[in-house]
């Protein structure tokens, strides 16, 4: 069972695609059916923002898009490559697709600039010269040169989301996805972590964002939806998402976000 | 409520005299003043009865008699050089890497330089009673040798501080350069391996089967977590197997079974076969203990690497390794002390190494009753190497430690503090 596909009547709707997601079908442990035919389109220089309740699969649908998530149905297209199932393209796909996690996930053994220069040079293949100054550029942009020095364990959580950030732009990808980025931070960490998203929004850069930070998503965002039970159940503009929602479900995700 | 304030306002001095320390730690009740009396007399008895016998029945002249005997065996006299050449490389490397890995903090603060004069004077004063002036002033030499290399690479290492890096290659070229050296593969007159004895050959024994292992352990260690089942289960095997053998049988059937089992034509010599049944059994004790290593990285940095487009070698190298390599350092060390230990068991099958040789010499009738004297003394030497051995460990976990401070996961960084 699939959700009809809601057209929205954004100014970017005719632009180009980047991410094609198709009636996406997964199973955990060839039992529980996680993601029941999600089909989501998001266009050159778009953010979107994904909510929903706890569990209903959006960590893993997004995590398709770069094949930390294998998945057995459907099909997924990033900026023209086709993500097989027998996971082909995996490599281009994922120098295209950069990562934000949740638990920052950067490496304790090395130090900022390392984390940042790190793929540039073993993946890209860059000189080192090369990736140090695109490292730098991006750690004065997340607001961290003066502590490219240190190791992530010296650095407070924010300071360690925005390295995060910086050391997956530093691939130049074409897309940015974000996996909760502040939910594991202190509510006064937020707000650094969120500018420098809403720059890279503005920069005019593709994202995708699991978030639960309703500023964020009615200033940046260009499409809203919400998943629920391993469905796509509504997709619309900030405004209409949060002061009218259509579908039941998100009535009642919102009543309680927003109390 | 105002007067508690003044009481909390400053820490408590810590009260350190003796008396306060011993009331609380050695007579804390009566069960722990029971211990400390008991342990007391068992420990005055043991000392006592030990000291008299060595100071006065003891006949120490079996020492210094056989102490070349002991330490490089049946080695060439002529050639002796070779070995504190060798010898030689080996403090000079060991002085650098000293000084590199401590480039940001102060090589010898006074506490350091006193446990240096220390052990400087009471080496002359072993030696004095032990062996000849020429060697003690060679090792002289090679202790202002590693002190003087201490300061070269502290200073190397505060301009090229990615040196840290290659410090296992320069010790690799090391050992290889020393071994040349000693087998006289450099400077003609080689010899043979299986004329290798004494202490020498308990070193080199330990050394080479220690660096042979640690690679092949991480491989099993690999191995054992890789997505292809069958290499999956060779490593398995491998490694059950290993570990459910006594070593002693496996050095057994390296010497015995060898032999027969391989054709005419495959000469092996005795040394070698030893070293790969020391290796072989090594590797399977380290995979273990590496594989838990790996199993304390978090999840979250592999998904990272992948994320970042890096392939599975990439990040087994480049992430997922060093950090589980950090984690068991103290593990490793601990394992290659009872490695060196149980190179003692090469006695059993046959090999004059430091202990071997020790029996060799009590079967000389003129040392006939000498086995306290003698094993006292190579009880000595294995102790001294073991303690140096987990010093410097202690050592390498401490600057590791300080220059590169981690937060995740909780359980390395526990075992770090
Ligand atoms: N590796 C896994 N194996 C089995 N089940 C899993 C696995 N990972 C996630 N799940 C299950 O899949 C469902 C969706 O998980 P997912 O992490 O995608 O949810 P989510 O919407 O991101 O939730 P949250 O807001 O809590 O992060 C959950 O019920 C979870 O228990
Ligand atoms: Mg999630």
């Amino acid at each position: 069972m699939t959700q009809p596909q809601i057209e929205t009547t954004d100014t970017k709707a005719s632009a180009e695609p980047i991410i094609t997601a198709k009636n996406v079908e997964k199973w955990y442990d060839n039992n529980f059916h996680v993601l029941k035919g999600v089909s989501l389109t998001v266009t050159k220089g778009e953010v979107v923002v994904v909510m929903g309740p706890s569990g209903s699969g959006k960590s893993t649908f997004i995590r398709t898009f770069n094949a930390l998530e294998p998945y057995q149905k459907g099909s997924i297209e990033i900026d023209g490559i086709q993500l097989s199932h027998d996971l082909k393209n995996i490599d281009a796909i994922r120098r295209e697709v950069g990562m934000v996690f949740q638990q920052f996930n950067l490496f304790p053994h090395l130090t900022v600039l390392q984390n940042v220069t790190l793929a540039p040079k073993w993946v890209r293949r860059w000189p080192k010269a090369k990736a140090e100054e695109v490292a730098m550029q991006l750690l004065e942009r997340v607001g961290i040169l003066n502590q490219a020095n240190k190791f992530p364990g010296q650095l407070s959580g924010g300071q360690q989301q925005r390295v995060a950030i910086a050391r997956a732009l530093a691939m130049q990808p074409k897309v940015m996805l974000f996996d909760e980025p502040t939910s594991a931070l202190d509510p006064e960490m937020v707000r650094e972590v969120l500018d420098v998203m809403r720059t890279l929004a503005s920069s005019g850069m593709t994202m995708v964002c699991v978030t639960h930070e309703v500023g964020f998503a009615r200033e940046v965002a260009d499409r809203v939806v919400l998943m629920a039970d391993g469905l796509l159940v509504e997709e619309a503009t900030p405004a209409e998402f949060f002061s009218n929602p259509k579908e039941e479900r998100s009535k009642k995700f919102l009543s309680q976000i927003l109390h | 409520m105002t007067t508690t304030t003044p009481q909390f306002s400053a820490p408590p001095t810590r009260q350190t005299s003796i008396s306060a320390w011993a009331k609380k730690n050695l007579f804390g009740d009566w069960f722990n003043t029971l211990l400390t009396i008991v342990s007391v007399l068992v420990l005055g008895w043991v000392l006592t009865t030990l000291l008299s016998w060595a100071f006065t029945s003891a006949r120490w002249d079996v020492i210094p008699s056989n102490f070349k005997l002991l330490m490089v065996g049946r080695y060439p006299v002529n050639l002796l050089w070779r070995i504190w050449l060798s010898l030689a490389v080996i403090m000079g490397l060991g002085g650098f890497s000293w000084g590199v890995l401590s480039r940001d903090t102060r090589l010898l603060d006074r506490r350091g330089l006193i446990m240096l004069g220390i052990l400087s004077a009471t080496l002359v004063l072993v030696l004095a009673l032990l062996t000849d002036p020429v060697s003690i002033a060679i090792s002289l030499g090679l202790i202002i040798l590693l002190v003087g290399m201490a300061f070269v690479g502290q200073q190397i290492g505060r301009v090229q501080p990615q040196l840290g890096t290659w410090l296992p290659l320069l010790w690799l070229f090391g050992f290889i350069v020393s071994y040349a050296l000693v087998r006289g593969l450099i400077f003609g007159a080689p010899v043979r391996l299986d004329d290798f004895s004494g202490l020498l050959l308990t070193l080199f024994a330990a050394v080479v089967s220690i660096v042979l292992s640690f690679p092949l352990g991480v491989l099993l260690a690999l191995g054992r977590r890789s997505e292809l089942p069958i290499i999956r289960w060779l490593s398995v095997i491998y490694i059950e197997v290993i570990r459910g053998l006594p070593l002693i049988t496996i050095l057994f059937a390296s010497q015995l079974l060898v032999p027969l089992a391989l054709p005419g034509y495959i000469r092996t010599g005795r040394v070698v076969r030893a070293l790969v049944g020391l290796t072989l059994f090594s590797a399977a004790y380290l995979a273990e203990n590496v594989r838990g290593g790996l199993q304390a990285v978090p999840r979250g940095q592999t998904e990272a690497a992948k994320a970042l487009g890096m392939n599975p070698v990439l990040t087994t190298s480049l992430i997922v390794l060093p950090q589980a390599l950090k984690a068991v350092i103290p593990t490793i060390v601990g394992q290659f002390i009872s490695l060196f230990k149980d190179t003692s068991l090469l006695t059993i099958v046959g090999f004059a190494e430091l202990l071997g040789m020790g029996q060799t010499v009590l079967a000389n009738p003129e040392y006939l009753g000498r086995n306290g004297e003698v094993l006292l003394f190579i009880g000595l030497i294995y102790f001294l190497c073991c303690s140096a051995m987990s010093w410097a460990s202690r050592r390498l976990e401490k600057q590791l430690g300080t220059a590169r401070p981690t937060v995740l996961p909780p359980d390395v960084a526990g075992e770090a503090a």
